[in-house]
């Protein structure tokens, strides 16, 4: 089993503590949801987690092994990252868009082989975007484009899947799509991590959530509570139902 | 894709025939058989000793152009990135200016190269530093670094010991093939291809920062060793063909827009039919430069720029249309 640690991870941006002190582990299987108020440092802690922000003090291990020995090539290799509204510069088409997730493995020079094909397939149904395969990335709309960048993400089948917000801009009926993607995902033996602004699907699909507040770990538990949700957003929430129909109905906003 | 390759090496075959036969003098074709038949006649000798090495070394200059300006496009995700306009090309005119000032260009046929590189790798390091954060500071940045090297080549025109010395400068910078040989050809060479080929490696890495620096990060990207290699490559062999030619712009900023649309838009498919299209464009703007006939002849790089800026407006409309 793979384990991706934070050691007391510290980030100081321009005299700012964004996280303060932050420690949690993670196993591959899971299915992490990393939720708080906007500013909490989500993505700056996923962003340590991923390797690509070196964090003040303290560090991020994986398999007992500090991120920072690896090589950049050997950890995309087994670990990918998604942005919050990650961006295309290039009008290219969504195959070439979900292709460059595979970058890693490609050959240095050359046309992609054919191997790599049926990756692409793959990637492009589970996310509904078999119809659009040719299109112009640019051209898609906004919850279409969401899903491409998730596909982009997924081609590689990583051990690691970290994503920043990858529901945000999504209609109901895709969000629950890609929520339900990324547990399967995880069934099958990844390890994801997500922010997310929705409570109701964080708290129906996530294995564990973290709730992030002013850089600190304010709670790290199996699941959501309308206390929590209080102490953490300043909302008064109503609880209802139970797993897979578990669900957050948000009332007004509360004193902290 | 190939397709498109093989035209534009067609494109680049007859481009080359015709500059050889074509001029002040016509030949006929039947010449380009005498410098292997008859190498002593006239026809040969101006084949052979005036236009090949002017043809050759067209086509190396303007591939240079099209593959980098393919790069630093691909690079800087900017369709406006060029040698010219991210101050490479006024750091190569700068050094090579200092060459000619200093009288070094007379110690060593290889100083106005060096020279040449040194300004260009100084000049691009210097935009790449100052530009680090997003596009548009490194457009300024380009135009910073473009600003103070002018300057330098002013102060230059200005303490000229003579005017010869300043015409001497002055003339240069306009850019003209005219009057290469064979040693401009092999002075350049060695550096052209070692800088093509670091340029050469970039395209993967491209492709990926089509997505953008932190995303190209994750995928395995190293952005410190992509701008080394950029820089260098792009020092290396736009400096050395810019201390030998003279400044040549627009080759760079027309040749990737070209072909961009054919190969599908991906940075990596653009470098190769970029540097193609720019050896094809430098080729058939020499012999239309020689074409034209005028006492002073037109200089290349005048033509270039005669015919780009147009182009350098059209594109500048269609960004601010697509603008929010």
């Amino acid at each position: 089993m793979t384990i991706l640690s934070a050691e007391n991870v510290s980030v100081t941006k321009g005299g700012r503590a964004i996280l303060r002190d932050v420690s949690c582990q993670a196993h591959t299987g899971e299915f992490i949801a990393v939720v708080g108020p906007n500013g909490a440092g989500k993505s700056t802690l996923l962003s340590a987690l991923a390797g690509l922000l070196k964090p003040g003090s303290g560090r991020v291990l994986l398999d007992a092994k500090a991120l920072g020995a690896l090589s950049m090539a050997q950890l995309a290799a087994r670990r990918a990252y998604l942005p919050q509204n990650p961006r295309l510069e290039w009008p290219i088409s969504v195959e070439r868009l979900v292709a460059l997730g595979l970058t890693a493995r490609l050959p240095a020079v050359g046309e992609l082989p054919e191997s790599f094909a049926p990756a692409i397939s793959r990637a492009l149904e589970l996310c509904d975007l078999t119809a659009q395969r040719d299109q112009t990335a640019t051209t898609l709309s906004g919850g279409e484009f969401a899903r491409a960048m998730l596909a982009r993400a997924i081609v590689s089948t990583p051990q690691i899947l970290i994503v920043d917000e990858p529901i945000t801009g999504l209609d109901p009926r895709h969000a629950m799509a890609s929520m339900t993607l990324l547990s399967r995902f995880a069934a099958e033996g990844a390890l994801v991590i997500a922010s997310l602004h929705d409570l109701t699907l964080a708290a129906r699909h996530a294995s564990r959530v973290i709730v992030l507040v002013d850089g600190a770990v304010l709670s790290d538990a199996d699941s959501l509570t309308e206390e929590l949700i209080h102490r953490a957003f300043g909302v008064r929430a109503l609880a209802s139902g139970a797993g897979d129909s578990r669900g957050f109905t948000l009332l007004s906003p509360s004193e902290k | 894709m190939t397709r498109l390759n093989l035209s534009l090496v067609i494109l680049a075959v007859l481009a080359f025939a015709a500059s050889l036969l074509a001029g002040r003098v016509w030949l006929p074709p039947s010449a380009l058989l005498d410098v292997i038949h008859q190498p002593d006649s006239l026809a040969a000798t101006i084949v052979s000793d005036i236009r090949l090495p002017r043809t050759v070394l067209a086509l190396i200059v303007g591939a240079v152009l099209g593959l980098s300006g393919a790069v630093l496009q691909g690079f800087t995700r900017n369709p406006l990135a060029e040698p010219a306009l991210l101050g490479v090309s006024s750091g190569a005119a700068l050094g090579a200016v200092i060459a000619i000032y200093f009288g070094l260009a007379a110690l060593s046929p290889v100083t106005g190269p060096l020279m040449g590189m040194a300004g260009a790798l100084a000049a691009c390091g210097l935009t790449f530093a100052l530009g680090r954060n997003g596009t548009v500071a490194l457009v300024l940045a380009g135009a910073a670094v473009s600003s103070l090297t002018a300057a330098g080549i002013a102060l230059a025109l200005n303490f000229a010991p003579n005017p010869y010395a300043a015409y001497e400068i002055m003339s240069w910078l306009l850019g003209s093939l005219a009057d290469k040989s064979w040693t401009q050809v092999l002075l350049v060479l060695p550096f052209v291809i070692v800088g093509c080929a670091l340029l050469a490696m970039t395209g993967r890495a491209l492709d990926a920062l089509s997505l953008g620096e932190a995303q190209a990060q994750s995928l395995g990207v190293n952005l410190f060793r992509l701008t080394v290699l950029v820089v260098a490559g792009t020092a290396l062999s736009v400096g050395a063909v810019t201390s030998v030619v003279g400044a040549i712009g627009f080759i760079g900023l027309v040749a990737p827009h070209l072909v961009r649309p054919i190969v599908g838009y991906s940075p990596r498919r653009v470098l190769l039919p970029s540097a193609l299209a720019g050896a094809v464009l430098l080729l058939c703007s020499d012999i239309a430069a020689r074409l034209v006939h005028t006492n002073p002849e037109l200089r290349l790089g005048v033509f270039t720029s005669l015919l780009g800026t147009p182009f350098f407006f059209w594109l500048v409309v269609r960004i601010r249309r697509r603008a929010p």
